[in-house]
């Protein structure tokens, strides 16, 4: 079999790769600077962070809402696909192959659900 | 061995290539091989940093407790080390992914290839830039 023809039946691919690329810019750019101040900087107290009331008054801003989602749900398909080929190249398990798409896929479907349910509804 | 010395018996056809058995640390030892993993393992800490920011969101949709067991949760050590091991990754992560644009996207001017500092330059100068915007966003409340 060729490798056209394998990738013909697999239209899908392409848009998979797409979610990798965009998660990959946004989790180069935001990640960070979200990592170091709300896991770090904040508990540890390196630099005063703003008060519980505030800061859910700007999670509760419709634009951050949406910002938010993007920088949750798109870097999970980064981790998705990315975490895809580390299984299949770095440990050469290629006999699990459906599992572990369906695990890695299916785990950034439900992050994305889990995501929209807490930054949408229950916010 | 000398195989016609063993007594004629019949065996199926079964073609064979010789193929080495790659290890499954193939990656170690080399570094831009231990690079290339250490970018595809970024990931795993892309994940986790989500899942923290997450996390955070859950605790400021439940009120202010919920929120201070959080912050308390993320001032235990183990949570410390993960997150500070996470940063180095997702750095790890931004310095690889835009230093690989410049060879994903090769730009020619005048017939010259323009330098890969050109193209990941600005790409350096957008993050910090962003950053300083969202840290000035937040700390502004």
């Amino acid at each position: 079999m060729t490798r056209t023809t394998t990738h013909a039946k697999k239209p899908y691919e392409p848009f998979l790769w797409l979610l990798f690329s965009a998660g990959g810019v946004v989790a180069a750019l935001l990640i960070p600077v979200s990592l170091f101040l709300f896991a770090l900087a904040f508990p540890l107290g390196w630099i005063d962070a703003p008060s519980f009331e505030s800061l859910r008054d700007l999670a509760r801003h419709p634009i951050v809402r949406i910002y938010l989602f993007v920088l949750c749900v798109l870097p999970l398909f980064h981790w998705a696909h990315r975490f895809r080929y580390t299984l299949y190249d770095g440990l050469q398990i290629k006999n699990l192959n459906e599992l572990i798409f369906v695990f890695c896929y299916g785990g950034a479907i439900v992050g994305a659900v889990v995501a929209g349910w807490w930054i949408f509804a229950a916010l | 061995m000398d195989s016609s010395t063993k007594p004629a018996s019949y065996t199926n056809y079964h073609p064979r290539w010789f193929r080495r058995r790659v290890s499954t640390y193939w990656w170690m030892g080399r570094w831009p091989y231990m690079k290339f993993i250490l970018r595809e393992i970024s990931s795993v800490f892309v994940a986790w940093s989500v899942l923290i920011m997450l996390l955070l969101i859950r605790s400021l949709g439940h009120g202010a407790e919920s929120y201070a067991l959080f912050e308390n949760w993320l001032r235990s050590p183990a949570v410390v080390f993960i997150n500070v091991v996470s940063l180095f990754f997702v750095v790890f992560h931004t310095i690889t992914w835009f230093n690989l644009a410049p060879r994903a996207t090769v730009v020619r001017v005048g017939g010259r290839r323009v330098p890969d500092l050109l193209i990941s330059g600005p790409q350096f100068a957008a993050w910090i830039a962003v950053s300083i915007f969202v840290a000035w966003v937040v700390l502004q409340q």
